[in-house]
């Protein structure tokens, strides 16, 4: 068997349906070994940034690995961006570059880069083959590395001639690997901890992450916070892991949160955190983050905890098995008697109540978060499984803060790295994972315009999504940080709302294209792009001048969030 | 602050040691002295770093570095529990007439003439970090032409009994 072929069998065998990717010279023989045949999908993206964050669009909507596919040199640099996202957002990617013959590496070659060397601080771990013999071994490794412990992404980087070279193929049942132990059990009396712990406290809330998303614990979640009674607040990338609907979720807390999710962490007694990481983003200052709780710090990797903020009880696991534990442990130990809770769960509700996420309508002019909300609405009556994917700004922090998810893996987003142009490519991604999903993209145009190429793909490989351009004409998040903290000197964020002419754009790409100028237009501009029958660009002109609220100031304390520019604080 | 020993086995894989030093220069943490070698082990490399920081980096270390692929094992080597060397190579420019003193003190010392030029002598001196030091200090005066030591490397001592403080996250 040729190398290259032995590359696609590997694929195969670790149940890989799609891949993403584009061909080049060092990549040429595995291309044509998809030519010669495979039970791979191959999704032809325009840019590998593209193919990048497609793979990870993929693995975020199936909780399988992504893979993504290119070519040495500017193939691989264009990989990148989604490899660092991915390490960010710890989402399991395997991305294959084809690099020149092993003759020429070191030499400068025609398209020769360092991609193990580029991509060493943002990959679990990397793999420059130069001998067919280990190409099998590497693959398998590769997977395996990239979906267990702490899942993230991995590069194997594969010489031309060893593609080419022939070879007697054999997969390996088992990875080598000595030094890739991560944790597969918890430890009981860190669970016995956590229980008492949980048992006494009197204002407990759950911290939840995109870990538990990862470790596919969601039920083992809602179960804990069910049969506990554990109020529970949820990430940005957590979103989905707990119904936003179920009433003891609090929703997001952090920067652009809720002031009552933000306002719970800090007059907290015990913060149980769970596959999260005590990010800036969450925290705000940190030594007026959650003051008087004692941590609780479930994590698969041991370096989170205790990272940012000290854990008093930590349990490095599998949050899966530990959550399902840890909900044993507590219904044990609460048979001695809990404290009650009563006056925490009324407190939370009456800040609930008197905070919503909320802003002013006003005549004439759309709000953007008018056209989130109506999106919402007009979604959940067109399906029951919608994925929605953002790009990054306030459009993201609006469709976080208005959007429900009441299932795992419905959104998708780029929280760590902010990578913006993440949304379409992610929703492509996501919707060759589930074809039968409504894919929706909630953007900017800041965002848009930074992967809008991969409408082409989206239309050709009939991966129909529908975009919603948030077009407020500007680079909206960095035009709010100009008005609140550079005294509105507008430097170089203003986009126009005209140019690019969204809808004609669309077009142009084979996909369906409208604009919205007003708020009449939006809901049958809507209903047109989810019956489009193809893929569809909503271009929404909204209000250039409405900021996102709530919001930490940077540097500020979590619970000194504001609901308006200048407004007072009103310490919880 | 302090500073600290930490041992680590390694894989000897290609690109294993720039995993090592670009964890390090990533997080932000200072290497004083990196010593790498074989092991007993054909396949195995063991690496001693010195680095200062306070007890959370070291713990944080420690996790970063368990999570690489090619590390095997982090040990922190502790002063009382660990046999540390270091060995050093100082060339001293000397006179003819100051040579019979300088190769007797140097002796003295426990240093071994490694060669001998028209001008100058190359001393070599293995021992504990601290004596490396003295030794250094004793030979400036003469005038150190050049001077290069090999960071120091320390294997636990038997002696010290138990097992050695390893971080096990990942037993």
């Amino acid at each position: 068997m040729l190398g290259s072929d032995a590359i696609l069998r590997a694929l195969e065998l670790e149940g890989v349906d799609v891949a993403f990717g584009i061909p080049g010279g060092a990549i040429l023989p595995t291309y044509d070994a998809i030519a010669r045949g495979t039970s791979v999908r191959h999704v032809l993206a325009r840019h590998e940034q593209g193919a990048g964050h497609m793979a990870e669009g993929y693995a975020r909507a199936s909780g399988k690995v992504g893979v993504a596919i290119a070519t040495s040199g500017p193939g691989a640099t264009n990989l990148v961006t989604p490899i660092a996202d991915a390490w960010m957002d710890s989402t399991p990617l395997v991305c294959i570059t084809g690099q020149v013959r092993s003759s020429l590496i070191g030499t400068d070659a025609f398209q020769e880069i360092d991609a193990t060397g580029i991509t060493m601080p943002i990959v679990k771990h990397s793999w420059l083959v130069q001998d067919v013999e280990e190409l099998p071994g590497v693959l398998r490794a590769a997977f395996h590395v990239a979906r267990t412990g702490r899942q993230g992404p991995v590069l194997v980087d594969i010489a031309k001639d060893v593609q080419e070279a022939e070879f007697d193929f054999v997969y390996p049942d088992d990875v080598d690997l000595p030094g890739w132990k991560p944790p597969h059990k918890v430890h009981p009396r860190q669970l016995r901890e956590a229980a008492k712990a949980i048992a006494v406290a009197q204002r407990p809330i759950v911290y939840a992450g995109g870990g538990v998303l990862n470790a596919d614990a969601c039920a083992e979640l809602l179960a804990l916070v069910d049969s506990a009674q554990l109020p529970a607040v949820v990430t940005l990338m957590g979103k989905g892991c707990l119904p936003d609907s179920h009433p003891l979720n609090y929703g997001p807390p952090g920067m652009h949160g809720s002031k009552y999710a933000n306002w719970a962490l800090n007059k907290s007694d015990l913060v149980i955190a769970v596959g999260t990481r005590f990010d800036d983003r969450v925290t705000g200052k940190l030594s007026s983050f959650a003051p008087d709780a004692k941590v609780i710090h479930f994590d698969i990797d041991a370096a989170e905890v205790g990272k940012i903020r000290h854990a008093e009880i930590p349990v490095v696991g599998p949050l899966k098995l530990a959550l399902a534990q840890l909900a044993d442990e507590v219904r044990a130990v609460a048979a001695d008697g809990a404290a009650d809770r009563s006056p925490w769960l009324r407190q939370l509700e009456d800040w609930r109540e008197r905070f919503p996420f909320r802003y002013s309508k006003s005549d004439g002019v759309l709000k953007p978060q008018t056209a989130v909300e109506a999106l919402r609405d007009l979604a959940s009556t067109r399906s029951e499984d919608v994925i929605w994917t953002t790009g990054v700004g306030q459009h993201q922090m609006w469709a976080m803060q208005y959007l429900v998810c009441d299932r795992p893996r419905s959104f998708i987003t780029s929280g760590g790295l902010g990578t913006m142009g993440y949304g379409v490519p992610a929703a492509i991604g996501a919707k060759a994972a589930r074809p039968d999903a409504t894919v929706v993209c909630v953007d900017g145009d800041g965002c848009f315009q930074m992967t809008c190429q991969e409408l082409a793909t989206a239309a050709l490989e009939r991966l129909p999504i529908v975009a919603v351009v948030i077009n407020n004409g500007w680079l909206g998040m960095v035009r709010q940080w100009q008005e609140m903290f550079y005294d509105e000197r507008f430097a170089q964020t203003h986009l126009t709302q005209s140019v690019p002419d969204y809808a004609q754009l669309a077009e142009a790409y084979g996909c369906a294209g409208f604009t919205v100028e007003s708020e009449d237009q939006l809901e049958d501009a809507l209903v047109a792009a989810f019956d489009a029958g193809r893929s569809a660009v909503v271009d929404v002109r909204c209000d250039p001048q409405e900021k996102c609220f709530p919001m930490i100031p940077a540097g500020a304390a979590a619970v000194d969030i504001i609901e308006a520019p200048g407004e007072e604080v009103v310490s919880a | 602050m302090s500073s600290h020993t930490i041992s680590v086995r390694l894989e000897n894989k290609p690109g294993a040691l720039a995993r090592v030093s670009q964890l390090f220069s990533r997080r932000g943490y200072n290497i004083q002295s990196l010593a790498v070698g074989p092991t007993e082990h054909a396949d195995i490399s063991r690496l001693t770093l010195r680095v200062d920081c306070s007890e959370h980096s070291l713990e944080q270390i420690e996790k970063q570095m368990h999570k690489l692929v090619n590390v095997l094992r982090v040990t922190e080597l502790r002063p009382d529990e660990a046999v540390e060397r270091e060995l050093v190579l100082a060339t001293i420019t000397v006179a003819a007439d100051r040579r019979a003193d300088l190769v007797s003190l140097a002796q003295i010392a426990g240093a071994r003439v490694a060669d001998i030029g028209r001008d100058a002598i190359t001393f070599e001196f293995v021992g504990r970090p601290e004596q490396v030091e003295a030794f250094e200090e004793l030979v400036r005066p003469y005038g150190v032409r050049e001077l290069v030591r090999t960071g120091r490397v320390g294997l636990r001592r038997p002696s010290a009994g138990g097992r050695t403080v390893t971080s096990s996250v990942h037993a």
